[in-house]
């Protein structure tokens, strides 16, 4: 069973549905036990990464998803939520997010040239910089849905795919068992449903 | 690098799509759900979805139906029609859709565009504009280009992306439904005056007009059309094709 955390942010509507449409059973929850009995986790994200940060704690989630992190359970981070399992968020002030991934989250507008329209949204293809038995079922070039204003940076190591945008930004990263994609996979089509499967598939 | 967007838009009635659409091996052609499916087949981009009902059962067969779209499509989609409160937001965003396009709604509610962006995020409030020529300036027309507003266009919509607009659909009526191409002119002049995405709607006929569009204006995101794609004038994996094999950058 996947276990989405429900933390009060954003709308799971199309995440939740995507895993059902991949034959996934898929409970969108706050509840500790419910996610300690999951087989994997989806730590989801929409908004501004201090707030965000801030209702996870508050709502126990943080300390369960580190937990469940170091007990080695698969966890995927998507948009806000992979940028949440870095060290360091700054947007509007400096946040501390799970720590799940060295690195730190920046603004785009840092390293992008200026004409360049932010947020950077729309449709991008994946430069693959290492293997990923997250990315079995695709090939270099797939395009993904992209829509953010900061970016995780600082992380080469853990970087697994980017995306050009004037620069090269993160679009992926994995560090063992935790992984996260800055696009939404819920929105990338049949390439997002496949990255999706392959994570379900990523042994435990 | 971004791709360019292809956006077929879908008027839905009552839970139906309306204007008659014709696909060979649609069994029901007038299911929002399979045509949905059948455009994110083809390789649409993105799907715009317009309720032009206008009761509340109606209303709530859409919400229905736009569930069933978000079950079965993972692309993103727009919801436009009827948006005239912040409700009307959550009520679409509950089932499925990324984006709310809005256009009376914000001319009506000059605070509206605020309120949503501030509570949902700019990259979910799209401004949808009706703009027609009127004694040589561009106006903001209401109630589906049916009312001037008396209002110039640049300067609305340029004051809706201020107030936290995160898209820009401009749909002009002088090149709506005349097949002659995009209209460039109108076009040219938002982009200069924004800097969040632009989606160009009326006037696209066939494949070239919307290779004149990526080539003339490279600063427009995405094209948006209707009845050409539901009458097959013009095929998606087609234009994307020639779009792609005159450098515009394409998701294929």
């Amino acid at each position: 069973m996947i276990a989405i955390i429900d933390y009060g942010v954003g709308n799971l509507f199309s995440l939740k549905s995507s895993f059902a449409a991949i034959g996934q059973e898929v409970v969108v929850t706050s509840d500790a036990d419910v996610i300690r009995a999951a087989d994997r986790i989806v730590l989801p994200g929409v908004g501004a990464f201090g707030d965000a940060a801030k209702k996870l704690r508050e709502s126990g989630m943080a300390e369960l998803v580190i937990e469940q992190a170091e007990a080695g359970k698969p966890i995927l981070g998507i948009c806000l939520g992979m940028q949440l399992l870095f060290e360091t968020g700054y947007e509007y002030g400096t946040h501390k997010g799970l720590g799940l991934i060295p690195g730190e989250i920046r603004a785009i507008a840092e390293v992008i040239p200026e004409h360049l329209k932010i947020p950077h949204i729309g449709w991008n293809a994946l430069r693959f910089t290492k293997e990923s038995e997250l990315f079995r079922y695709l090939k270099d070039g797939d395009h993904v849905y992209f829509v953010h204003s900061y970016y995780a940076t600082n992380c080469s190591d853990y970087v697994i795919a980017d995306a050009e945008y004037g620069a090269f930004l993160t679009a992926a990263v994995q560090n063992k068992h935790v992984y996260g994609c800055q696009f939404h996979p819920e929105k990338s089509g049949d390439v997002g449903l496949s990255i999706l499967r392959a994570f379900c598939e990523v042994e435990v | 690098m971004i791709t360019k967007r292809i956006i077929p838009c879908l008027d839905v009635k009552n839970g139906r799509v309306v204007k008659g659409v014709n696909f060979e091996g649609l069994s029901d052609v007038s299911s929002p759900v399979a045509l949905a499916k059948y455009y994110s087949d083809c390789g649409a981009d993105e799907l715009v979805f317009y309720d032009i009902t206008a009761s509340a059962e109606g209303r709530a067969l859409f919400t229905d139906i736009l569930c069933e779209v978000a079950k079965t499509i993972f692309i993103p989609l727009t919801v436009g029609g009827g948006i005239n409160t912040v409700e009307d937001f959550s009520r679409v965003l509950a089932c499925g859709a990324d984006k709310v396009s809005v256009n009376s709604g914000a001319i009506k509610n000059p605070d509206l565009i605020a309120q949503a962006a501030n509570r949902f995020g700019d990259q979910c409030v799209v401004i949808s504009a009706d703009v027609k020529r009127v004694d040589g300036q561009f106006r903001v027309f209401a109630k589906g280009g049916r009312e001037d507003t008396g209002m110039e266009a640049i300067s609305w919509i340029r004051r809706c992306v201020e107030n936290g607009a995160g898209e820009v659909v401009l749909n002009s009526i002088d090149t709506d439904g005349v097949k002659g191409g995009f209209d460039l002119e109108m076009l040219d002049a938002v982009c200069n005056a924004v800097s969040v995405p632009v989606i160009a709607s009326g006037g696209a006929g066939k494949i070239e007009d919307f290779v004149t569009l990526f080539q003339t204006l490279p600063k427009v995101d995405a094209g948006l059309a209707a009845s050409i794609f539901h009458f097959r004038e013009v095929a998606i994996p087609e234009l994307k094709e020639t779009l792609a094999a005159h450098g515009i950058p394409m998701r294929r």
